[in-house]
């Protein structure tokens, strides 16, 4: 060890001892997010075993009465539950079927404009939507879907759809609003990683390609595909990762009494059941539930994964 | 058989594919803006003309009592000053946090280092879920405080690890060897020297971070009970998705039951548009910035 010289180690022959007291700024740096973290997500963490006790404010998190799987069994027995937890799962299976694939199809012609200006453009008129708040987009949904004089009831009655259709009301056309919105929304920011991955695309690969007289199809099909591949499989891991994680918020927003059947979702239900009726220990078992299933789902994407192209995440 | 036509008349395949690129991309331009546009339009247009459908593509009978009637809503103004209130607070801390965080757990030299980027990294896949967070903030006391939206969400993992990424690929260690031979402390050389260096990343953050508070309502329906305090996005539920105009807005209003839902309906148009409006004028200023944002992250340690 004597015969390094640089700093770091020499630092590294030192006592643990020395070394802490050497770093001692950066401690104090991490003490804020490390306290923070500790207090709002690792209390809440142990707060959990609330899901097993009858919780009431006055006793606390660990001194409310012990129930065991009671609201697990409550939850289960609801009528609601298979609904809800088939609702959970269509809308995010769904969602990723649609909104998946068109972001990479996107970049890929993207990456294609030769006007670089024009690219540019084209950037940023795509990515405006994803800057607008989720209220705002689903009090749009709600004025263009408007049975009278929203702007897709009339191109839908100009298509020759009947008139007077509520599809706001409508479980049947809840996932379609839902998922084409998103793609509206995000496809084209979902773009930008896919075009960094392109951006780094060695030039002369291209070059080459063309002078062996390969047209831009074939180029995109044996040059650039490739290159995303690794970065799509991440992605794809990631997205069913957190399928039973669909956005509580477009779901909640988009809710009617009416259209129920189809968005009432898991984390709709622990909103409800939670903050609205004040059964707190109900909601978190049920959230509990949730959480354990998609653990479960990443875990088995990740093995998955790792067998079939030695790409992973965790 | 399109190939050999194309080549009579002198184009290659990759000409063709160039106009179909083209003509692709302004349809999906179209189509991705023109929702906007008609807001826009309609939010200055007689409500009576965009309901008969005469505004699909300029203004009819321009009017911005929309407009007036929003800004006089004491609930949409009340909503605008906590919204940027809750913003810059927000962004700071959050901000502040994330680099802080990412800059020490990119010294490698650090004692714990991997055991407490652990104890981060574990939180992005396990929490304790809405009412346990919600019990613990309640018992704190923080509910109806800012702090409430702010403090639960702590440090974006990710970013931490984006910003320790960037500390590690883009910033050569000579550096702070030179700094500390200078006799610069390790707080001095954070400050002075790696902050400085940092901008780009630190560009990203503050607008993402940004964005992120200023949509925000989900944090308010949660934690803010009072409502003098909701953020903008909270007050504009009551009138896009409720679609309860406020009494104050609806005020002095000769005409019946028609023309109070047809003002409602400017409203709307008028009070999406300011909404919006801040952010979609902001994010073209760091376009340039978004890949570098997404790249670095990409890099994994």
């Amino acid at each position: 060890m004597s015969k390094l010289k640089s700093a770091t180690a020499v630092q590294a022959g030192h006592s643990l001892g020395r070394r802490i007291a050497k770093h001692w700024e950066y401690y104090l740096l991490l003490l804020i997010p490390i306290v923070i973290t500790a207090v709002f997500k690792y209390a809440p963490i142990y707060g959990v075993q609330i899901a097993f006790r009858d919780f009431n404010p006055v006793d606390g998190f660990f001194g409310s009465e012990w129930v065991g799987l009671k609201w697990f069994e409550r939850f289960f027995s609801n009528y609601n539950s298979t609904r809800m937890i088939t609702n959970t799962v269509l809308l995010s299976l769904y969602s990723i079927l649609w909104t998946f694939p068109i972001p990479i199809v996107l970049s890929l012609f993207i990456n294609q404009l030769k006007n670089k200006k024009f690219q540019r453009v084209t950037q940023t008129v795509i990515y405006a939507p994803h800057f607008i708040s989720v209220m705002v987009l689903c009090g749009m949904l709600r004025i263009f879907l408007s049975p009278t004089g929203g702007l897709i009831s009339t191109l839908a009655q100009f298509l020759g759809a009947p008139a007077n259709l509520n599809f706001i009301d409508s479980s049947s056309a809840f996932r379609t609003i839902y998922i084409s919105s998103s793609i509206w929304q995000d496809a084209g920011w979902g773009t930008i990683i896919y075009l960094a991955t392109l951006s780094s695309v060695d030039v002369s690969l291209h070059e080459a390609a063309k002078v062996d007289g390969a047209n831009t199809w074939q180029r995109i099909l044996h040059i650039d595909i490739p290159v995303l591949v690794p970065i799509i499989v991440i992605q794809l891991i990631m997205s069913f990762g957190s399928l039973m994680n669909v956005g509580f918020e477009k779901a909640f927003l988009l809710q009617t009494p009416l259209n129920k059947e189809t968005s009432e979702i898991i984390s709709t239900y622990v909103y409800e059941q939670g903050l609205l009726k004040a059964m707190y220990s109900f909601s978190t078992a049920v959230n509990l539930f949730n959480t354990a299933v998609n653990i479960v789902l990443l875990a088995v994407v990740n093995w998955v994964c790792k067998r079939l192209s030695d790409v992973s995440f965790i | 058989m399109k190939e050999t036509t194309a080549k009579k008349r002198g184009l290659s395949s990759d000409r063709i594919f160039d106009i179909f690129n083209y003509a692709l991309m302004a349809v999906i331009m179209i189509v991705v803006a023109y929702p906007l546009y008609y807001v826009l339009i309609a939010s200055i247009s007689n409500p009576y003309e965009v309901y008969a459908g005469h505004t699909f593509l300029l203004p009819a009978d321009m009017t911005f009592e929309g407009y007036a009637r929003v800004f006089k809503e004491p609930a949409i103004a009340m909503g605008y000053l906590n919204s940027i209130w809750y913003t810059v607070l927000g962004t700071v801390v959050t901000v502040a946090m994330t680099i802080t965080t990412g800059y020490c757990m990119s010294k490698k030299t650090l004692p714990f280092r991997r055991a407490i980027m652990l104890f981060f990294v574990f939180t992005m896949y396990f929490n304790g879920g809405l009412i346990p967070t919600y019990l613990v903030v309640s018992k704190l006391q923080l509910l109806d405080s800012v702090w409430a939206l702010i403090l639960p969400g702590g440090i974006s993992v990710y970013n931490v690890i984006v910003t320790r990424t960037f500390f590690e690929t883009s910033v050569p260690g000579e550096i702070y060897e030179a700094a500390s031979i200078d006799g610069s402390g390790n707080l001095g050389t954070y400050f002075k020297i790696a902050l400085p260096l940092a901008k780009p990343i630190i560009a990203v953050m503050v607008i993402f971070t940004m964005v992120g508070y200023w949509n925000d309502w989900y944090q308010a329906l949660i934690y803010m009970n009072d409502k003098a305090k909701y953020p903008l996005q909270l007050a504009l539920r009551q009138i896009l998705i409720q679609s309860q105009a406020m009494t104050s807005m609806m005020g002095n209003m000769d005409g019946g039951y028609a023309e109070a839902n047809k003002i409602k309906e400017l409203i709307k148009f008028a009070s999406i548009v300011v909404g919006s409006v801040p952010m979609l004028i902001a994010y073209p200023f760091v376009q340039k910035y978004f890949e570098k944002g997404f790249t670095v992250g990409a890099v994994k340690g």
